[in-house]
């Protein structure tokens, strides 16, 4: 099954990226305005750090920072800083915004990638598997797993999965990205970066896994009585034809909408998981940012994210397109 | 089971003190083995908690940038376990009789990391140009300083316009590190691109750092460092921080053998038991001495009810200090008995009002300024504050002393928040009533205890000024002459008799002498222990190799 024609693809895509604008528009807006209700400012943070400071040179600071400015004037400042599509500087790291994330960006994308990859091989395996036996030993087995992923605080899971793995067992590293010491190229940086990931991307995907595990299991379950199914068993198709292309097919669709909504919440599930296996990437700079009050970071970190997420968004509706082929990729918004 | 820790403190480093135990008088506690036999080869794991903002502690105070700041950049002396200043760039120093003129006598031969001379140029440019107009605590050290000569590249005669005898316990590579001039000098020093990748002359350059993973240092081959064999220094090939954020995870790494060295309590006390076989891993908790740091409780004195000394007095005897260390501190550290910790040996004055826990005394007190309790028992409802930034432990003791004042009608109502916002409260806002931090007192009580007490720092909006508010013009006057006494015997008079007002006064609860730990595998020597430890060089520093 190939996507359509190109062109109702093409025109949904313009008219999708068109709306992008405005969202994140907004997004960077009500970002700029909740963070101005919290208390205290990078100067203070830096001057508390530095162990004292003077009352010039922290107001020196704050000029420098244009934090003296008044609100208006900074809120125009930044949202023309956006459109010229410049992320200003982090004054405490002493770096660009735009470089700083994008050292960063790189490691939360492989952990959300190997993550989401973990939790659907295995929650789309675990939910087919026990609809086929369903109230079987293998269907009740699968569900206690499955309680008990979704059940685990996610910190507490990666802390227990290096206990047992890096410190008592050995087998696995710690934290980290690389292994330090050995700087690695080619091949064996690759295997090296992908020993280091199995931890932290495991313990991310076990809550994900749980919910498709359960979503795949009941629509499954749901689709087996229907109608289509029936019309495929009486034309003679074997049951893995059927389990594969037209159940499980099918049952994809919840799936894939929940991927859609929960890209945002494993982009915060990643602070956890990255500061549990201090995994560099963006979860923890964001946290460091706000901790630090270091808002021009802080608002570069958060409209990154919301493009990733409008983006990621758009992708999972043209799967559904793809995976549905009723659902029509409309260019005046409404769904056949 | 908290008997055996305390017993394990003070027990566990017999074979250390037993190895200099000749010349110096060895405190009690610690434990990293002093080695006879240098190693070399080998990289030293080390972590640092929180990852630093910048890696040069010139113009910054910041503990953590300055432990990894030390391994490149030096000072001009370090200090040993008395607090007694000790060369490295500097080789001798002289103060004139009339506490004038200090002239500091540099080492010969030494070169920045770059290839450059280092001299005494150096040395007068960073004092006057970064030091002394930039430094948090320089500003005060140096400010006396009207003039810095230099006759001759390896002299350096700094002249003062009245005696500033607290000067020669700051200049270590955390109070005043030396900057290269020929890198720093025309350019904004605060944003100079050296600041995160610094020159300097010590036992390691800086190779990189990758932001949220590790700095990674190496072998300066050109070190003017010896050991006692005469063999050039340092004896690791490199140093490699770790910024591991998770408490727990930096212990399980320790575990590992990923990590060889935990400086500055990284690891949290309560892990500590996880280290206690002694041929595998040692604790120092003499790295921090330096630093003397002071867990404290500090009254808003502006508030009506806290403003009466005797309400103040009457906490004092209601928080067991005793039961706080074991509880909260699970041993490691001291009760205080003043502003001015024991550490600081030439200053430390016991003999002042003490405060032993006792609550019908400290009922008494509170009866006697009129706070009566009410029908439902409670005298007196008040809130403290405490910086929630500082891991899952900063609670602790909140709730402790939360619940000591609930056993004499003081209901206390525990405020959470950020660093940001916990600094916002108390030093802009002034909205609160309790607050606890704790604060390093240094090696000298003019600058490092001054600022809580003296009514010139009390100073809206700045952190850690004199935030109670507490003013004492009496108080000021004798602080201000010890600051100015170039007579040693004159001065530490006058310091004894401001630890007796403040100990009467009671703006701050002084509660326990805290204590920095350091673990590290038992394959780390050093050749000299420091009271600045946590901001050793590192140059002397060697791993046995792996059993």
């Amino acid at each position: 099954m190939s996507l359509r024609l190109a062109s109702p693809l093409w025109g949904f895509l313009k008219k999708r990226l068109l709306q992008v604008l405005p969202v994140v528009f907004g997004i960077a807006l009500l970002n700029f305005l909740i963070l101005q209700v919290a208390p205290g400012d990078v100067v203070d943070v830096m001057a508390g750090e530095a162990g004292a400071a003077t009352p010039e040179y922290m107001a020196q600071l704050r000029a420098s920072f244009g934090l003296d400015q008044p609100l208006y004037l900074q809120l125009g400042h930044y949202l023309w800083n956006i459109v010229t599509l410049d992320l200003g500087f982090s004054f405490r790291q002493n770096m660009p915004v735009f470089e700083l994330v994008m050292d960063r960006l790189p490691a939360t994308l492989l952990l959300m990638v190997a993550a989401i990859a973990i939790a659907l091989v295995l929650g789309v395996t675990l939910g087919v598997l026990s609809a086929l036996r369903v109230h079987t030993w293998v269907d009740n087995l699968s569900s206690l797993f499955v309680l008990a992923a979704y059940a685990m605080p996610t910190f507490w899971l990666g802390l227990m999965a290096i206990v047992l793995f890096s410190a008592r067992l050995g087998w696995l590293p710690s934290g980290g990205m690389v292994d330090i010491s050995a700087s690695h190229t080619g091949l064996a940086w690759v295997l090296d970066v992908a020993r280091h990931a199995i931890l932290p991307a495991a313990t991310l995907a076990t809550f994900y896994m749980a919910v498709y595990a359960k979503l795949v299991r009941s629509s499954m379950l749901e689709l087996y009585g229907a109608d289509f199914i029936r019309t495929a068993r009486a034309k003679g198709a074997g049951e893995t034809r059927i389990t594969i292309v037209h159940t499980l097919r099918n049952a994809l669709l919840p799936l894939v909408t929940m991927l859609g909504f929960q890209i945002a919440s494993l982009l915060s599930g990643a602070v956890l998981v990255e500061s549990v296996f201090s995994w560099p990437g963006l979860g923890r700079l964001a946290f460091e940012a706000i901790l630090a009050r270091d808002f021009n970071l802080l608002l570069g970190i958060l409209l990154l994210s919301s493009i990733l997420v409008t983006l990621i968004n758009i992708l999972v509706d043209v799967l559904y397109a793809w995976l549905d082929p009723r659902v029509q990729l409309s260019t005046t918004g409404a769904h056949a | 089971m908290h008997s055996n820790r305390r017993h394990f403190i003070h027990t566990g480093t017999a074979l250390g003190a037993l190895l200099v135990a000749g010349s110096l008088a060895v405190p009690s506690a610690f434990a990293q083995t002093v080695g006879t036999k240098p190693v070399r080869g080998g990289i030293l794991n080390v972590a640092v908690s929180p990852e630093p903002t910048l890696l040069t502690s010139a113009f910054i105070t910041t503990m953590n940038i300055g432990q990894v700041s030390s391994k490149v950049l030096e000072g001009l002396v370090s200090y040993d376990l008395k607090l007694q200043p000790v060369p490295e760039l500097a080789t001798s120093w002289e103060v004139a009789p009339d506490g004038l003129t200090v002239t500091f006598h540099l080492r010969k031969g030494v070169k920045w990391h770059d290839g450059k001379d280092f001299s005494a140029a150096d040395v007068k440019y960073t004092l006057l140009e970064v030091w002394k107009p930039l430094h948090p605590f320089g500003r005060a050290a140096f400010a006396n300083v009207t003039a810095v000569d230099t006759p001759d590249p390896h002299t350096v005669i700094v002249r003062l316009s009245s005696p500033a005898p607290y000067l020669l316990n700051y200049i270590n590579t955390y109070g005043a590190q030396v900057l290269p001039k020929h890198l720093y000098e025309g350019t904004d020093v605060l944003k100079n691109p050296a600041n995160n990748a610094p020159v300097g002359t010590g036992p390691f350059v800086f190779k990189e750092w990758v932001k949220g993973s590790h700095v990674r240092l190496e072998r300066n081959p050109n070190y003017w460092g010896r050991g006692a064999g005469g063999e050039p220094q340092p004896y690791l090939d490199g140093v490699v921080f770790k910024f591991i954020p998770d408490a727990a995870a930096r212990t399980v790494a320790l575990e590992a053998g990923e990590l060889d060295v935990a400086l500055g309590s990284s690891i949290p006390l309560s892990n500590l038991n996880k280290f206690s076989d002694k041929s595998k891993y040692t604790i120092n908790l003499d790295d921090g001495r330096y630093l003397a740091t002071i867990f404290l409780t500090q009254f808003n004195v502006r508030r009506p009810a806290l403003s009466d000394k005797r309400v103040r007095q009457a906490f004092a005897h209601a928080i067991d200090r005793n039961a706080l260390l074991k509880v909260v501190f699970l041993g490691y550290g001291k009760p205080a008995t003043g502003p001015v910790p024991s550490s600081v040996v030439n200053y430390y004055a016991p003999e002042t009002r003490q405060y032993p826990f006792d609550l019908k005394k400290a009922a008494a007190l509170l009866d006697e300024a009129g706070l009566k309790p009410g029908k439902d028992g409670k005298r007196l409802k008040i809130t403290l504050d405490f910086d929630a930034g500082g891991g899952v432990t900063a609670s602790r003791p909140a709730e402790f002393i939360k619940q000591s004042l609930a056993r004499v009608g003081v209901d206390v109502e525990l405020r959470a928040g950020d660093t940001a916002t916990y600094l916002r409260r108390i030093f802009n806002d002034q909205d609160y009533d309790l607050m606890i931090s704790s604060l390093h007192r240094l090696p000298d009580p003019t600058l490092g205890v001054q600022r809580l007490f003296w009514t010139k720092n009390i100073v809206k909006g700045s952190p850690w000024t004199n935030g109670s508010g507490y003013s004492n013009p009496e108080l000021d006057r004798i602080m201000e002459a010890a600051g100015g006494e170039a007579d040693v015997g004159k001065r530490k008079a006058l310091i004894k008799q401001w630890q007796q007002i403040v100990q009467e006064d009671l703006p701050v609860l002084d509660l326990v002498e805290q204590t920095w730990v350091t673990v590290a595998t038992a394959r780390l020597h050093k050749q000299v222990l420091q009271g600045d430890g946590l901001f050793a060089s590192y140059g002397d520093a060697w791993l046995d190799a792996k059993k």
